[in-house]
């Protein structure tokens, strides 16, 4: 593993051994005595207004009635205050599908997400913490991996589960989230710094068993990381639209990403209804559950990202 | 599991510890190798021959590959993606950087608020986000429609086949330029202190520092991103697939290289050709993605 030493060697040099694997980006300091600058922040707040506007957008209009969205100013409130109409109506139209598709997305992001984190923990860990025969294999198959378009391996992967009888069933979408390259990079980046081999040594000394020491020494240690990749992973998983895409005919398997399409796609077919105040406010009780675990979490994942992206 | 053998371990210790790493490498890479290398090796497989609606399915070698190469569409489809790419990742990744450098420099009000709220796009699914723009660019009932009504101008319709592009290319800026800032605004965290000191010491400005100092420490950063912009614009499929609905006057189906093989096989069920186009695809992208890091690790040096 020419690439693992320089990237400790690094570490080190930087003085964040393993000890120090609180949130780094806490760290101020040397910004409290330069001033702060209103000019500065005025013209930040643009890109603030850029990012903001669309969510803002989404807001005001989940509150307006399918007229309502047609015939009032797009960045204020229409006349009528309908969010709670539209949230019961999201909830029940069609034979509340819209709950089915929740439960859907829940299902696959708890066993796609969940499961995907478990063996990426364990691999990262097993190949920062282990020398084994084939080792450089996996890295540079791994690597590679990275680099092949997701979306090319979705027809062949279409037709083999197709082979297998797999499609339009869960299955067609848990078993490829369970794989992440990029949690695998993360989680092995990050485990060769935050178990120290003195403590695996001395494990083994006592006659612990490696699967006994993960999980008793090593798991409480990666926890930072784990829970960075554990929420990318959900992210990518309650995000997916490519794959379902492809693997679901049948409307009571879609996830919320695939229904919202549908609804949407609705208004343009033949007799179909115009469904937008439902496909917005869809749309916003979608994204609520994501950004709230963002916010809360703030702590865990933006120092684990730091740990991942500082080392090439 | 492994404590059983405690007391043998002593005799075979230094061969059982080779193999032990592969007990947590093993389970990711069976599922890998069912996801990932499997639908690989089938794809090439695919590739080589070709199903006729007479005389079945034939050996063809290289031939889709030919045909790929000399396919208007699929030019057509890299063309634009290319354009895409050489026109959307600067400005996005340039942005990330300015927001990045703004934030790390201590002299904002609110930086943590910045720092969420400029990442937050990121936690909004493709659909959702292509929605709203495309919801917001409609000249009918969206907001240009409205400027357009209060202000009794014509604005040009960015779902029109001649902005198109430009409008995904705003979508996808929205969605991953708070991403791009956070990886570089990670990068600069690490920089020591005492190489600012050193250089407010030598009388260095704000932007002799970033200069000397800051950009170079972000070139690793700043490399990775790029790669996985390039990825990610190669494979654009999700915004244009769902504006498709909203525009689809300006949407081919070959309008990127997945849509068109996503297309093929889809509506034209031409397995094997639509394979061909996902690995050229592939290829290109991978051979992209290594110069640019060979010359990100090369200027690093």
């Amino acid at each position: 593993m020419a690439t693992s030493t320089p990237i400790a060697d690094r570490a080190h040099r930087r003085g964040r051994g393993p000890a120090s694997r609180g949130p780094l980006v806490i760290r101020r300091g040397r910004a409290a005595r330069e001033g702060r600058s209103v000019t500065l922040t005025a013209l930040t707040a643009i890109m603030l207004v850029y990012t903001l506007l669309p969510l803002a957008w989404l807001v005001i209009n989940a509150t307006k009635t399918q007229e309502g969205l047609l015939n009032s100013f797009g960045l204020w409130f229409a006349g009528d205050f309908a969010l709670l109409d539209n949230i019961g109506t999201t909830f029940t139209y069609n034979g509340g599908i819209f709950t089915r598709w929740l439960l859907n997305t829940l299902l696959y992001v708890t066993i796609g997400a969940g499961g995907a984190t478990l063996l990426a923990t364990l691999a990262g860990y097993g190949l920062a913490k282990f020398d084994f025969p084939g080792k450089k294999g996996v890295f540079a198959v791994v690597i590679g991996a990275v680099a092949v378009p997701g979306t090319a391996l979705a027809v062949p992967t279409f037709l083999m589960f197709a082979n297998l009888g797999l499609t339009n069933t869960p299955w067609a979408i848990i078993i490829p989230s369970l794989v992440s390259p990029f949690g695998l990079y993360l989680m092995w980046t990050f485990a060769t710094d935050a178990v120290p081999k003195e403590i695996l040594e001395s494990a083994r000394v006592d006659g612990s068993g490696e699967f006994r020491t993960f999980f008793r020494i090593s798991l409480p240690l990666l926890a930072p990381g784990t829970v960075t990749v554990l929420l990318f992973n959900v992210v990518a998983t309650w995000n997916n639209y490519f794959l379902p895409l492809i693997m679901l005919k049948d409307p009571d398997w879609y996830p919320l990403t695939i229904g919202l399409n549908a609804w949407n796609q609705q208004a343009g077919t033949a007799g179909g209804e115009a469904v937008f105040n439902l496909v917005i406010t869809g749309s916003l009780l979608t994204i609520i559950p994501l950004i709230a675990a963002f916010l809360l979490l703030q702590r865990y994942w933006q120092s684990g990202l730091a740990a991942g992206s500082v080392k090439e | 599991m492994v404590s059983g053998h405690s007391n043998v371990r002593g005799a075979w210790r230094t061969q059982d510890r080779s193999w032990i790493g592969w007990r947590f490498v093993g389970p990711f890479m069976a599922v890998f190798a069912l996801v990932f290398l499997a639908p690989i090796a089938y794809s090439i497989y695919l590739s080589l021959f070709r199903t006729r609606l007479i005389g079945g399915t034939v050996f063809v070698g290289a031939g889709n590959y030919l045909d790929v190469l000399r396919d208007p569409q699929f030019w057509s489809a890299f063309t634009r993606v290319a354009v895409f790419l050489v026109v959307q990742v600067p400005i996005m990744l340039f942005l990330a950087l300015l927001i990045a450098l703004a934030i790390d420099s201590g002299r904002l009000y609110g930086s943590a608020f910045f720092r969420i709220a400029v990442f937050l796009p990121y936690a909004v699914p493709a659909v959702v986000a292509t929605l709203m723009w495309g919801f917001m660019y409609g000249t009918r009932f969206g907001l240009i429609g409205n400027i357009n009504q209060a202000l009794g101008v014509s604005l040009p319709d960015p779902l029109s086949p001649g902005l198109i592009l430009a409008s995904i290319g705003n979508i996808v800026t929205w969605e991953y330029v708070g991403y791009n800032m956070l990886i570089l605004y990670s990068a600069l965290r690490v920089v020591s202190p005492s190489l600012y000191e050193a250089a407010a010491l030598d009388g260095a400005g704000q932007l002799r520092i970033i200069w000397a100092i800051k950009l170079p420490a972000l070139r690793g950063a700043l490399s990775i991103a790029t790669i996985f912009s390039i990825i990610g614009s190669f494979q654009l499929f999700n915004e244009p697939s769902i504006l498709k609905a909203l525009a689809p006057n300006s949407i081919t189906t070959y309008f990127t290289p997945n849509l068109y093989a996503y297309s093929l096989s889809f509506a034209g069920q031409r397995f094997d050709y639509s394979a061909t186009v996902a690995i050229v695809m592939g290829v290109i992208t991978m051979v992209i993605a290594y110069l640019v890091q060979l010359r990100g690790t090369r200027k690093a040096v």
